[in-house]
């Protein structure tokens, strides 16, 4: 720590920080534009001028910018000091020379920091007289929108987008004040993170622009936190609403894991909730019509079935672990499926098991961000778990801080570190059977099939530890392979393996798990992290059930009365026949979803579930970190939360007792207590009852306009706020809201005088550190287990000659469930294309997937070998998922033609 | 006495220097070239080699004037072996009125050359790179061929003139922005990215091209360390007329009756480069200030036309040397006319980084127009002195573009008071007024 001196009042600095930082951290209010706190210094707007003074004696002073500036001990500066002030002063006056001032059509309006630095600075007379300059905006595609005049050339959104995030096609042009952010020309951009830029930017350069179709200022939106749905990771995630209407989804910062910055994917693929697609209403189908019924007869229906045989539930890792557990409790343990088919059921399960149990660290995001060797093995991480991908590309950021330390530079300095590490590549070596985006950005990147990485994986573990299973017939290149990734991840003090269940390979997961486990036995600090395939899949195999398959033959086996499928589409898992064999075994079809899937169209019963927006519940991201998520929207009957659907279900089938749930705090308490590995997630967020100060914590900004106007079409009489049972927010503007709020509970950043974003820093103990409200989630998962080494390596894989190995090729747009129902995501995903191997040119491709035939578009890829060919999961066939055999005829440009 | 006679002993720069056609190898090695090089393989360390270069009291030639050896010596102390290291000759000269660099690489290429392989040795440099101003077709021709013929002759390559030392040399003519003569700028330009400055510390020697080592220069601060090496400290510093070493391409613009580039003892007074050089101001024109070294430095007024042209004295004056080529203003030429030309360049030169210089000068340009076009108000010169003292001074801005495009303008708007204020009164365009240009946006 560091005394400093700010205007006479001394504040301890912590140590390397830079003035603008210490200046925030001890409440003074330092207005800014370039510096991020996750981007660091660069000194570009010169808006954090403070004068600071030699010693005690120095009248005079010199104006300095705070956030170039370290915070040395016994540093004197004023913020207050006349020249300073108009200094700042007039930096806005410059910057808004050619400003278009619009804000009143402005969607930055209301949460704009420029209007907050421009109020905090007192500047208020505009004296430019002259012609302001113009610029033509570009179409950035359908996620960002871009109103150039607007920008105030802060070079954040190039930094974020290039330097911190890999991006090539958004850049700087031209010079002076005509300095211009864009790609070279209108169209989408590239990137998985590019939604951060709405964020990133201070101005309404960058808005949302599937936003801008329902906007709604700030100010007029409820808000609650959330957590992303699309991937495993557990993105933290704040929802806006109106007037019923979820309408954007923001970041919402969580130390550990996203902290700024979310993927595309859980920014623009939550309009699902929206959509069309969603389920309104119960319904018995009958003939392939669906009838709405009313709940009553739906429950009467259901009680009816329930004497027909035994019910069986199949769970899913896209519902919350209490929805999960109440299907479980309900249809008994042996009873209950988790949903997935093999071999993806067997590989999710083993993953999980070893996550639980491994003695490598199961790391959060933020903490890989620091390791100094990366292995990714078998997993194309950019497209299953983006902002994992993006975690990871910080490696190379950690190495060019070490070289930093060398000279002596603080890690905010920005640019100068980077130029130290200009030559640097992360640390990262990729092992995939196809390219992946990490490739360019990685040390090497390496191509080998599923079995042979798993091979691989083994080897470089027995390698390390002798003790690791061996593997017996290895080439003399796997061993030269093995021996050099041995090396590098033994020569680092902080090594990761990064695996996941995109092959649905268990040897692969032993692999990558022997790997850490053999660093560990070395003394090594070693990290693990296995991605899985939903948001929940931690929770769902945690508690364990059947496979899909085995619910099939027990189907078949005339054993199922009634088959209860809760938010899960089958048909992603089972082929059209299996599935059409499986519904036609079971007596009865009870589907609870949100939306209308493929297998609700079967369900002889279905009744409509709350997305996650309108309701609670927990999640168990890949790192065992549980995670609660509030509702935002206040739904209307029918909609209930699954496990009141199941619970309703009991209920009418004579099932008193076993699930007497009212509350969200009771399910969660019920589930913590039936699972013991789930005991801690009470501590997930506080219960509904809880009070800050005697008060309820309010969703609403105090600012809300038009509450009664709204429904005015309706009725002019004011109603009474919404209210549920689950929240522990006020759905209204009265209420509680502080910065010392829990951090589970905050609905949104804002402080008086910070409406932007970037108020989250008054959220901070310190920046970029801890949230005063304390941490966000609880990992169910101890520090280290004490698991061995398991499995044994797989032969080498033999490509076929009359058929081809068809591997997965998952996408981060296209490939998801929920988001592809999100308008957006649906915008930005392109057509489905089969890549096969080698080097011959083919333009469709005609391929069995089991006993479907489908002609698709196909390219050649020359970075795969013969004989190979990658399929988007669920793009062609419904189904697919896992590699397989299969069939496959080209058709060549020519033939095509 | 003539001040352009070649004299190799009082004119060691120019003396070789041969605008029609620079000697080759040969004749360089004749009239005495690549002694120092040759001195300083045959037995000097590198250390020995900085010591020198440091005590013969050269300074930088590019503006900022410092301690040529010095900066050298900054340089971590690592062989060529260890670590890659840069050496880049900066010839951006895109100072409006400066055109000193372009006759040194148009008549006397390996001059630059052997400075440059004296100073990569001395620092232990590997790489060298020669940023030419993009327009210096002929010197780009001409360098590109003095390399080739160094290369063939043993100067570049590898083990030169049997030493262990290895050193390679290209030619890279600049894309054409102002801003690529700041060092930090050129060199993130060299690196293929965008011109824009870089935070200093941490400072080029220390990391500088892709992170490594780098040393820059002037062109005219390379061409001086052959002579250095090859004559010794005390001839050095007997050339000049003050504390400081060499001599000093000096040089005039405007209306004098023979502009020009001058060598002459550093420490000249501006009387002898302006009357005895030049030959005084053309008939029926008075001189009324001038800027002494180029574009970014201040307005001195007539009552300094015979100041001492070191790097104290103008200073003391409040202004600078720079790049010791000063630009007349006479009494016929509107003093308004002239910034406003100025602050054209510097305006449409800032590369956009920091608000102060991108959005300030174009405004102040603005105001200058109105002014010059007699459409000001007392407010607009209001508006120009807050710039001044709200640009001007050093810090406020990320690199030293800005206030040198203050410099003429704060100066001028003391030592032309009068005019800007008649101006505003009168309502009336600048008489005399310097030819229109285009805006900056
Ligand atoms: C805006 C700007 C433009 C500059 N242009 C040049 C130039 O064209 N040539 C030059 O040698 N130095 C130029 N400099 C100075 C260089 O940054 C640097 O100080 C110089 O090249 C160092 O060489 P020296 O020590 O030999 O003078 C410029 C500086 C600034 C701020
Ligand atoms: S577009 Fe936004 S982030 Fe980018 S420079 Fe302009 S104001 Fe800054
Ligand atoms: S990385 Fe995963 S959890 Fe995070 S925002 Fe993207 S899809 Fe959501
Ligand atoms: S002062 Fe700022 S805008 Fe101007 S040239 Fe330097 S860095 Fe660029
Ligand atoms: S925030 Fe310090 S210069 Fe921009």
């Amino acid at each position: 720590m560091a005394t400093i001196y700010i205007d006479g009042r001394a504040v301890e600095a912590r140590n390397g920080e830079n003035l603008l930082q210490a200046c925030l951290e001890a409440g003074t209010d330092l207005p800014y534009f370039c510096w991020h706190p996750e981007l660091g210094s660069v000194g570009a707007c010169r808006q954090c001028a403070v004068k600071q003074f030699q010693n005690a004696d120095d009248k005079r002073g010199r104006i300095v910018m705070a956030c170039m500036t370290p915070a040395t001990e016994g540093a004197i500066i004023s913020v207050d000091d006349p020249e300073a002030k108009e200094f700042r002063g007039e930096v806005v006056e410059w910057l808004m020379t050619n400003h278009p001032h619009d804000c009143p059509v402005c969607e930055e309006g209301g949460e704009c920091h420029l209007q907050d630095m421009t109020v905090m600075t007192g500047h208020r007379e505009r004296r430019f007289k002259f012609d302001k300059r113009t610029h033509k905006n570009q179409d950035l595609g359908p996620l960002v929108k871009h109103e150039m005049n607007r920008c105030i050339a802060c070079y954040r959104c190039v930094r974020f987008y290039r330097d911190y995030a890999g991006g090539e096609d958004l850049g700087v042009f031209a010079q002076h004040n005509n300095v211009y952010f864009g790609r070279y020309e209108s169209g989408t951009l590239e990137s998985t993170f590019s939604g951060n830029l709405v964020e990133v930017c201070p101005t309404g350069v960058f808005t949302d622009k599937p936003f801008s179709k329902v906007y709604s200022r700030k100010w007029d939106m409820r808000g609650a936190p959330s957590v992303c749905q699309h991937c495993s990771v557990g993105c933290n995630t704040i929802l806006n609403e109106r007037a019923g209407k979820v309408r954007r989804t923001l970041n919402r910062y969580n130390e550990d894991v996203n902290r700024y910055f979310l993927c595309d994917r859980g920014r623009y693929g939550n309009g699902f909730v929206n959509a069309p697609s969603r389920l309104r209403s119960a319904g018995y189908v009958m003939d392939g019509q669906m009838t709405p019924v009313p709940v009553a007869q739906a429950l009467e229906q259901f009680a009816a079935f329930a004497k027909d045989g035994p019910i069986v539930g199949i769970g899913s890792g896209r519902a919350s672990i209490e929805s999960n557990y109440a299907l479980r409790r309900f249809v008994g343990a042996d009873n209950f499926s988790t949903g997935w088919a093999e071999p993806l059921h067997g590989a999710v399960t083993r993953a999980v098991d070893i996550l639980r149990t491994t003695s490598a660290r199961v790391m959060p995001l933020h903490e890989m961000e620091s390791a100094d060797c990366v292995l990714v093995l078998g997993e194309d991480v950019a497209a299953t778990a983006p902002r994992l991908s993006l975690a990871l590309f910080q490696t190379r950021r950690t190495a060019c801080n070490k070289l930093a330390d060398k000279n002596r530079l603080p890690h905010w300095l920005d640019a100068p570190v980077r130029t130290l590490g200009s030559d640097l590549k992360a640390p990262i070596h990729v092992v995939t059977p196809a390219p992946t985006d990490m490739d360019v950005s990685a040390t090497q990147a390496l191509r080998a099939l599923p079995d042979d990485i798993a091979r691989l994986g083994f080897a470089i573990a027995n390698r390390i530890d002798g003790a690791a299973p061996a593997v017996s017939d290895l080439t003399e290149e796997e061993t030269a392979r093995a021996t050099a990734l041995a090396d590098a991840l033994l020569v680092a003090e902080k090594p990761v393996i990064v695996s996941g269940t995109q092959y649905a390979s268990t040897a692969l997961l032993d692999a990558a798990a022997n790997i850490a486990a053999a660093l560990v036995t070395q003394g090594k600090a070693a990290g693990l992290t296995l991605v899985l395939p939903e948001a929940n899949s931690f929770g769902v195999a945690t508690m364990g059930g059947l496979s899909l398959d085995a619910v099939c033959e027990r189907a078949q086996a005339g054993q199922v009365g009634t088959l209860v499928v809760m938010e899960a589409d089958l048909t992603r898992q089972l082929d059209a026949s299996a599935f059409d064999t499986l519904v036609r075994s079971v007596r009865h079809l009870v589907v609870i979803d949100h939306s209308v899937t493929p297998t609700a169209e079967r369900g002889e019963l279905v009744v409509p579930a709350t997305a996650f927006s309108e309701c609670g519940g927990t999640m168990i991201s890949m790192e065992g970190r549980a995670q609660r998520f509030l509702q935002v929207v206040y739904p209307e009957a029918p909609l209930q939360v699954s496990w009141r659907w199941v619970r309703d279900f009991a209920h009418a089938s004579g099932h008193e007792g076993v699930l007497d749930w009212e509350t969200l705090d009771q399910a969660v308490a019920a589930t913590a207590a039936g699972v013991p590995a789930f005991a801690r997630i009470v501590e997930a967020a506080p219960k509904a009852d809880y009070e800050l100060e005697g008060e309820h914590i309010r969703s609403q900004t105090h600012r809300v306009s038009g509450r009664t106007a709204i429904r005015a079409n309706i009725s002019v009489r004011d109603i009474p706020p919404p209210t549920s049972p689950d929240t522990p927010l006020k759905s209204d503007m009265e209420g509680t809201y502080t910065t010392d709020m829990p951090a589970t509970l905050i609905p949104f950043y804002q402080v008086p005088g910070w409406n932007s974003v970037q108020s989250l820093n008054k959220f901070q103990q310190e920046i970029g550190g801890e949230l005063r409200g304390g941490d966000v989630g609880v990992r169910v998962i101890g520090e280290r287990g004490t698991a061995g080494y398991a499995g044994v390596a797989p032969a080498r894989m033999a490509l076929r000659e009359n058929e081809v190995l068809l591997l997965p090729e998952y996408r981060a747009f296209g490939t998801g469930e929920t988001s592809m129902w999100s308008d957006p995501i649906k915008a930005r995903a392109t057509e489905a294309v089969i890549r096969v191997g080698g080097d011959a040119p083919v333009a469709r491709v005609s391929i069995q997937i089991g006993a479907e035939v489908f002609d698709v578009p196909a390219v050649n890829d020359p970075a795969l070998p013969l004989g190979v060919a990658l399929c988007p999961p669920h793009m062609v066939a419904r189904s697919y998922e896992a590699p397989c055999w299969v069939t496959l005829r080209t058709i060549s440009a020519e033939a095509a033609a | 006495m003539s001040y352009t006679a070649k004299d190799p002993e009082k004119r060691p720069l120019l003396a070789l220097v041969d605008q029609a056609s620079p000697p080759d190898v040969a004749a360089y090695e004749r009239g005495g070239g690549f002694r120092g090089l040759r001195r300083v393989l045959a037995g000097m360390s590198p250390a020995e080699v900085v010591e020198e270069v440091q005590k013969s009291k050269l300074r930088g030639r590019g503006g900022a004037g410092f301690n040529t050896g010095l900066k050298w010596s900054f340089v971590p102390k690592e062989t060529q072996k260890q670590r890659k290291k840069y050496i880049v000759a900066n010839g951006d000269e895109m100072e409006p009125g400066t055109f000193k660099d372009r006759m040194l690489v148009e008549g006397n290429p390996l001059q630059l050359i052997e400075g440059m392989i004296i100073a990569a040795y001395a620092i232990q440099a590997t790489h060298g790179v020669i940023f030419l101003r993009g327009e210096y077709h002929l010197g780009l021709e001409r360098l590109k061929i003095a390399v080739e013929q160094a290369k063939a002759a043993g100067f570049l390559g590898t083990k030169i003139l049997g030493a262990d030392f290895d050193f390679e040399l290209i030619v890279h003519p600049s894309g054409g922005r102002y801003i690529c003569g700041e060092e930090t700028a050129l060199i993130t330009a060299l690196e293929g990215r965008r011109a824009n400055p870089r935070t200093k510390p941490p400072f080029p020697q220390v990391s500088g091209l892709w992170g490594l080592p780098t040393v820059v220069n002037n062109i005219e601060t390379f061409s001086n360390v052959p002579h250095i090496l090859a004559n010794g400290i005390d001839w050095y510093l007997g050339l000049s007329a003050c504390d400081d070493g060499g001599t000093k391409l000096y040089g005039i613009s405007g209306r004098a009756r023979r502009p020009g580039v001058y060598e002459l003892p550093l420490g000249t007074r501006m009387g002898v480069l302006l009357e005895e050089c030049a030959g005084g101001m053309q008939d029926g024109y008075k001189l009324r200030a001038f800027l002494p070294g180029g574009a970014s430095t201040a307005f001195l007024g007539a009552e300094h036309a015979d100041i001492v042209m070191d790097y104290a004295t103008p200073e003391k004056a409040g202004s600078r040397l720079g790049t010791g080529l000063a630009i007349l203003l006479d009494d016929r030429a509107s003093p308004i006319g002239m910034i406003r030309n100025l602050e054209h360049f510097f305006a449409q030169e800032s590369c956009g980084f920091c608000t102060p210089c991108r959005d300030g000068l174009p405004w102040v340009e603005k105001l200058l127009i109105e002014i010059d076009e007699g459409r000001g108000t007392p407010d607009d010169i209001a508006r120009l002195e807050d710039a001044a003292r709200l640009i001007g001074p050093m810090g406020r801005t990320f690199c030293a573009h800005a206030p040198g495009a203050i410099a003429p303008l704060a100066s001028g708007l003391k030592l032309f008071r009068e005019d800007f204020e008649r101006l505003v009164a009168q309502g009336r365009p600048s008489e005399g007024a310097s030819p229109a240009q285009g805006h900056a946006a």
